[in-house]
């Protein structure tokens, strides 16, 4: 809470920081993701189609609208306000420069979540995952390796249509995750899950561009924050906080 | 407190300082930055995980840890190679400008004269990189962040070749899709003939990665899918990862032609066998006359066996009755002074016969030297492998 006192010269730029990292957190939609799906574009994605009413997970019930014809209908209403949570958190970590790894084990997808992945500047996973890569990662990765800060995943089930090792030791680290779950898939341990279909290509390909447009939206904004700051120097302080509260959101 | 334990010599205390350090390991196992964030105080900061443990439960023994070069080592040992590639010109008396490499090998042979039968134990002079073996770099920036974006799976390289590999695949199936609606396709062969595949061996030199089988035969048969497809695009990164193969024939000796007085063609040729060296010389045209020795084969070799290995090479080129043969032949015993002859005739033959039929030859074993000897007596058994009886009590 305390603004750094330590010397008198680091403190302009601690208060900068700081001005930088708190002025998102006082709007509860900072990055404005509302605007960038609505229920009937996720309906038009085919988002609300989950599997047979036998692959049903129990705890996904309190997300599934209905069954027909023995095939699970999501409720799309749920998952539009799970997902502009999710999508808030995450453009949030994408801001404070944070490092995000996309994981899923979908032969399909791969190519996809790894060029999406790139796109943004971020971190992709889609292959065999080793074990100890969270939990024993500097011996697998290096001695003074970061671990990412955020994992989303695409596919939360791997090949074998068994929970990913991921989630657990994601949990097991501290690390928040952001998870796409079908009707056969355990929302338990993700942080932000997003009730959705994870099969068909529309979908993917839906949630791939909206996380895309998030994270590079946020690291805009970012820039422009601190190009703002940097420009305005220490006179304008005050009235800079003004200057951004006035648009919060980005334009087009 | 772990170095100071490092110093204790006594064997005992080992296994107390190996499981002292694992405790310690534990302990010191703390998110360091967390620690220091919390002194001071900038709560908004995310906590960056650094994972760092300062001591690992591995034996710190020189022969274990992996060396690792710093960039700055090696650019300074090539400098000092340079410098001294220089000096060894100069003392050699040649241009520095333009000493090569093999120059530098022979220099260095004749300045330091070695007998040692391990070649890689003589004195060399070779550029650093092929001394020290290539090592990455520090994968991620000082913000903490890596620098390849497949860096978390662990074996970046070669993902990303995957990756790479993919996506040409992908643009090629959708060219080809067009060329089908336009209806254009037409089947294509590609020869691959005189090439083959890296192998495994290579591809982790190349991807500076270790790689397991599977994932190398993945890669292959991805390649392979790769060239199945049109587009000509592709043909260059495939190429990248082929290399060429010599074929064995082209290396084969092919006597030159000679012509005596009256204007014959003849060839000579030597072979050899165990200790029976053989000298021949092979007349084009004649009537399957063969003289050893001055003394006419049928004399010369009375076992059928030794005959017949004379004949073999004219027989698999159905050429019987078809040339003279002198020759001379000393040393072994009849069976490999007929090998030698044999051997002797058949690179002899090389010179009259076309290219497909010397590799015909060289696939029948014709123009292969029989490399087995006599294997030495041991002390302590009869013989070469044979024992002495042995007995019970």
């Amino acid at each position: 809470m305390l603004p750094g006192k330590a010397a008198g010269c680091t403190g302009l730029a601690t208060d900068i920081s700081d001005k930088i990292l708190s002025e998102p957190l006082k709007h509860s939609d900072f990055f404005n993701v509302k605007e960038l799906f609505s229920v009937r574009s996720l309906f038009d994605a085919r988002v609300h189609l989950g599997h047979k009413a036998g692959c049903r997970h129990r705890f996904m019930e309190p997300y599934i609208f209905g069954s027909r014809l023995g095939q699970d209908i999501i409720d799309l209403e749920q998952t539009a306000a799970h997902l502009q949570l999710a999508l808030n958190f995450t453009a949030h970590v994408a801001y404070r420069k944070g490092i995000i790894l996309f994981v899923s084990r979908n032969r399909q997808f791969s190519h996809l979540i790894e060029t999406t992945a790139r796109n943004c500047g971020e971190y992709a996973h889609t292959r065999y995952f080793k074990g100890g890569l969270l939990t024993n990662a500097p011996l697998l990765l290096g001695p003074m390796v970061c671990l990412p800060d955020l994992i989303i995943f695409l596919h939360t089930l791997n090949n074998v249509f068994e929970p990913h090792v991921a989630v657990r030791d994601a949990a097991k680290m501290h690390i928040p995750t952001v998870g796409i779950v079908d009707t056969n898939c355990n929302p338990c341990l993700i942080t932000y899950p997003i009730p959705g279909n994870d099969d068909s290509p529309p979908s993917i390909h839906l949630f791939c561009r909206l996380f895309q447009t998030t994270i590079n939206r946020a690291k805009q904004k970012r820039r422009q924050m601190e190009a703002l700051y940097r420009l305005q120097g220490p006179e304008g302080l005050g009235a800079g906080v003004q200057g951004s509260a006035a648009s919060p959101s980005l334009g087009a | 407190m772990a170095a100071s334990r490092v110093s204790c010599a006594a064997a005992a205390s080992y296994r107390l300082f190996l499981g002292g350090r694992v405790s310690l390991a534990r302990r010191q196992g703390v998110w360091k930055a967390a620690a220091a964030e919390l002194q001071t105080g900038a709560v908004f900061q995310i906590l960056r995980l650094r994972h760092t443990t300062g001591v690992t439960t591995k034996k710190n023994v020189a022969a274990l840890r992996r060396e690792t070069y710093t960039v700055d080592f090696i650019k300074k040992q090539i400098e000092e190679f340079n410098i001294g590639k220089r000096h060894l010109a100069n003392m050699m008396g040649e241009d520095p400008e333009t000493f090569t490499q093999e120059d530098i090998d022979r220099a260095i042979a004749y300045l330091f004269p070695s007998g040692l039968f391990e070649k890689q134990a003589r004195p060399i002079m070779k550029h650093p990189e092929q001394i020290f073996p290539k090592q990455r770099a520090i994968q991620w920036g000082e913000d903490g962040r890596p620098f390849h974006f497949l860096f978390y799976t662990g074996k970046q390289s070669y993902y990303s070749l995957m990756h790479e590999a993919y996506g040409k695949l992908l643009e090629a199936e959708k060219h080809q899709n067009q060329l089908q609606a336009k209806g254009l396709f037409s089947e294509k062969t590609k020869d691959l003939i005189g090439s083959r595949w890296l192998i495994k061996e290579e591809l982790e030199e190349m991807l500076v990665e270790k790689l397991s089988d599977q994932d190398y035969a993945q890669f292959i048969r991805l390649l392979e899918r790769l060239l199945t497809l049109h587009g000509g695009v592709e043909e260059e990164f495939v190429q990248r990862f082929r290399r060429s193969v010599t074929i064995q024939s082209k290396k084969q000796l092919i006597e030159p032609v000679q012509y005596d007085e009256q204007g014959m063609a003849f060839s000579t040729s030597e072979g050899k066998r165990k200790s029976a060296k053989a000298e021949v010389v092979v007349y084009e045209h004649g009537s399957g006359k063969i003289k050893v020795n001055g003394i006419d084969y049928l004399l010369y070799f009375p076992v059928t066996q030794d005959r017949e290995q004379l004949m073999f090479p004219f027989c698999f080129l159905d050429r019987l009755g078809e040339h003279d043969v002198t020759c001379t032949v000393s040393g072994g015993g009849r069976s490999s002074q007929a090998g030698a002859i044999r051997l002797a005739v058949a690179r002899a033959l090389c010179s009259f016969v076309t290219k497909e039929e010397v590799e015909w030859m060289r696939q029948a074993g014709l123009l292969t030297p029989d490399p087995r000897v006599r294997e030495r007596k041991k002390p302590g058994q009869e013989g070469a492998r044979r024992k002495f009886t042995w007995k019970k009590r």
